[in-house]
């Protein structure tokens, strides 16, 4: 598996709270490639956010990496000291947050914001790198770049906060961007124009981009691969085309066909029954068998991962041509 | 801005008239200042001619509008016991208690900021839990008695500074001050640092309860996942979130210190307003108790336009109307 810019292998990541562990990432294996678009799909609660976080290191107490590497180019980032990890942060791989109207400070104008994370990185003059700043704001989109720097953020709308953040992720030319829901908190048609504009961004600068979402239509419309969570697991994961055509885990079937767009019309949306496990006490077996139409006794015992070709499931009953 | 700087004076015109009201009528009410002007024995004559002076035979709303009349002069009346303006009687005791309240409120803030502030990002460790120790002992002890032991501990036994007293001052821009000398600086210490401790821990708790709030934000996750330093992340991000509620503090604290520093003056013997106001109530001085308030409520009035103005520099989101 060597070669690949991101190893991630065997990722536990809990949190000890005073209910009890939570087992919020629970042995999760991926890799992704050079300028590969990956995209992250599951329900609330599937351990698709802390999975990002988590190879930032930007778990907070409680939660902690119990176990596992994350491996950036071979460097492993679990062992990396805060100093370490600062360096990594924002230089060689960035983040986009869920919701633009707290990442971003109220009481610093965007110039300013944008200067600290330049600084972060870069021994540079004012002047220089607010050049910089606007620069890159320019290339997200955003006009007048260079009067819009003494703004603050409560002048800016939704999708232009998101683009400021997006510029900041995209400063410093990194190798991986974690896009963590960057568009589920806008407006539809502000969604559309983003993810076409970071997909375009991604593929200029060669970056990878791993986009997290619960909205499998939006991922799928973007990403080359797909990875799909359940309580803090990977079930299944393969090209994004294979994956949606022919899924294997019935987890994936079940997403699928509550997507709007594949029910006819006057028909009742079909969702999959039961709820999330509570990751405080996650069954012994297979976590989704409690909701599974196929689950017979041998999903009491935890089902190992199935390897064919590029695309690998997490199943004793999976569908399609392994079944 | 402009238009919000002129209603607020309008604003403080009107404070200011019914605080002299509600004064002069409550000063009226608690005694007859004759007792202590004139002496028992004194010829009735002579007891006339002192009530004529200080017009005190006039019903109270009469001696109200000609009180009113000479302050719109610039005259707030002579004192009974000193004989002089009351205005120069006040202006000669303020810089004392200026820079005495100056130098505790801002000497508690910038210690107390940077303190809770570590106690907030660190709150499980060592360090802040004495912190927090200190803070709860600045609560609790009073003010009196820290300021004997200080006077006990630093004039007494270990001799290092004065116990009490203004020593010699310098004139700046026509104002006697302490600061700007050694030995007036060893004089201010043990004063403000008595008067500090109290607002130290208020600035401890109020920086602490911000940044444990602020900490958690994903602001601050967003600036870590931009590589941001921790120290530049406090020091930028959340010194300056917190900044407001501070600055309310401050503003109330310089206050109240201003104009109630009684204790602590009392204490190290320190000639200012708060020993004046003492003095002239026990005497039932009218003219200095009236003044003193009146300038008093224009002092909060004052500051607490200051502090709104800073609100507005602190805060683009306060900013009326501007921008894009």
């Amino acid at each position: 598996m060597s070669g690949m810019l991101l190893e991630i292998e065997n990722l536990h990541t809990h949190f000890l709270t005073r209910a009890g562990v939570v087992q919020a990432v629970n042995g999760v294996s991926f890799t992704l490639a050079r300028g590969e678009i990956l995209g992250l799909v599951g329900e609330s609660g599937s351990g698709k956010t802390v999975t990002g976080f988590s190879i930032l290191g930007l778990i907070d107490p409680p939660g902690r990496i119990v176990e596992g590497s994350v491996r950036l180019d071979g460097l492993e980032l679990t062992s990396l000291d805060q100093e370490g990890l600062r360096q990594v942060r924002g230089k060689r791989i960035s983040m986009v947050f869920q919701d633009p109207m707290m990442t971003l400070n109220p009481v610093l104008s965007i110039g300013e914001q944008m200067l600290l994370a330049v600084r972060a990185h870069e021994r540079i003059t004012r002047r220089a790198g607010l050049e910089r700043a606007a620069a890159v704001l320019t290339r997200v989109g955003i006009p007048e770049a260079a009067t819009r720097l003494s703004a603050y953020p409560h002048q800016f709308s939704g999708g232009m906060r998101q683009r400021v953040a997006i510029a900041i992720a995209l400063l410093h030319r990194p190798e991986v961007i974690i896009a963590d829901e960057p568009t589920t908190a806008l407006d539809v048609s502000i969604q559309a124009q983003i993810l076409h504009e970071v997909r375009e961004l991604a593929r200029e600068s060669g970056t990878a981009l791993i986009w997290i979402s619960h909205d499998l239509a939006t991922v799928s419309s973007l990403a080359d691969r797909l990875i799909v969570m359940y309580a803090g697991r990977v079930v299944e994961q393969g090209p994004v085309a294979e994956v949606l055509s022919d899924p294997r885990h019935p987890y994936t079937d079940g997403l699928l066909a509550s997507l709007p767009a594949n029910a006819r019309p006057g028909e009742v949306l079909r969702q999959i029954p039961g709820n999330t496990p509570s990751l405080l006490d996650l069954p012994e077996g297979c976590a989704f068998a409690p909701r599974c139409a196929r689950a017979s006794t041998i999903c009491a015992t935890a089902p190992q991962l199935t390897h064919s070709g590029p695309r690998s499931w997490r199943c004793h009953h999976p569908l399609g041509a392994g079944a | 801005m402009l238009g919000f700087v002129i209603g607020r004076c309008l604003q403080a015109l009107v404070v200011m008239l019914v605080m002299s009201l509600v004064v002069f009528t409550g000063v009226y009410a608690i005694g007859n200042p004759l007792d202590i002007l004139i002496p028992p024995e004194a010829p009735q004559d002579i007891r006339e001619a002192t009530i004529a002076r200080f017009g005190l035979d006039r019903p109270i709303w009469e001696q109200y509008l000609y009180f009113l009349l000479n302050v719109l002069q610039g005259d707030f009346g002579r004192s009974f016991i000193y004989n002089m303006p009351v205005l120069t009687l006040i202006l000669s005791r303020l810089p004392a208690t200026l820079e005495l309240a100056l130098a505790a409120v801002l000497g508690a803030t910038l210690i107390g900021v940077p303190l809770g502030i570590y106690a907030g990002y660190r709150p499980t460790s060592v360090a802040a839990r004495l912190i927090m120790g200190l803070s709860i002992l600045g609560f609790s002890v009073p003010t009196f008695w820290v300021g004997l032991i200080l006077i006990l501990a630093f004039a007494v036994s270990l001799g290092w500074l004065p116990a009490g007293g203004r020593g010699p001052t310098v004139l700046l821009f026509g104002v006697p001050w302490s600061f700007t000398s050694l030995e007036g600086l060893s004089h201010l210490l043990l004063p403000a640092l008595n008067l500090s401790l109290f607002k130290l821990a208020m600035m401890i708790r109020l920086a602490r309860a911000g940044t444990r709030e602020i900490i958690l934000t994903d602001t601050v996750k967003f600036a870590r996942a931009a590589g941001i330093s921790e120290a530049t992340i406090l020091r930028r991000h959340v010194l300056k979130l917190i900044s407001i509620p501070i600055v309310t503090v401050f503003g109330l604290e310089f206050g109240s210190t201003l104009a109630f520093a009684v204790v602590t003056e009392t204490i190290f013997s320190w000639p200012g307003l708060g020993k004046l106001i003492i003095d002239s109530i026990t005497s039932l001085d009218r003219p200095v108790m009236v003044a003193y308030l009146i300038l008093i409520a224009a002092l909060f009035v004052t500051i607490n336009l200051l502090v709104d103005i800073s609100y507005a520099a602190l805060d683009p989101r306060l900013r009326g109307g501007r921008g894009a």
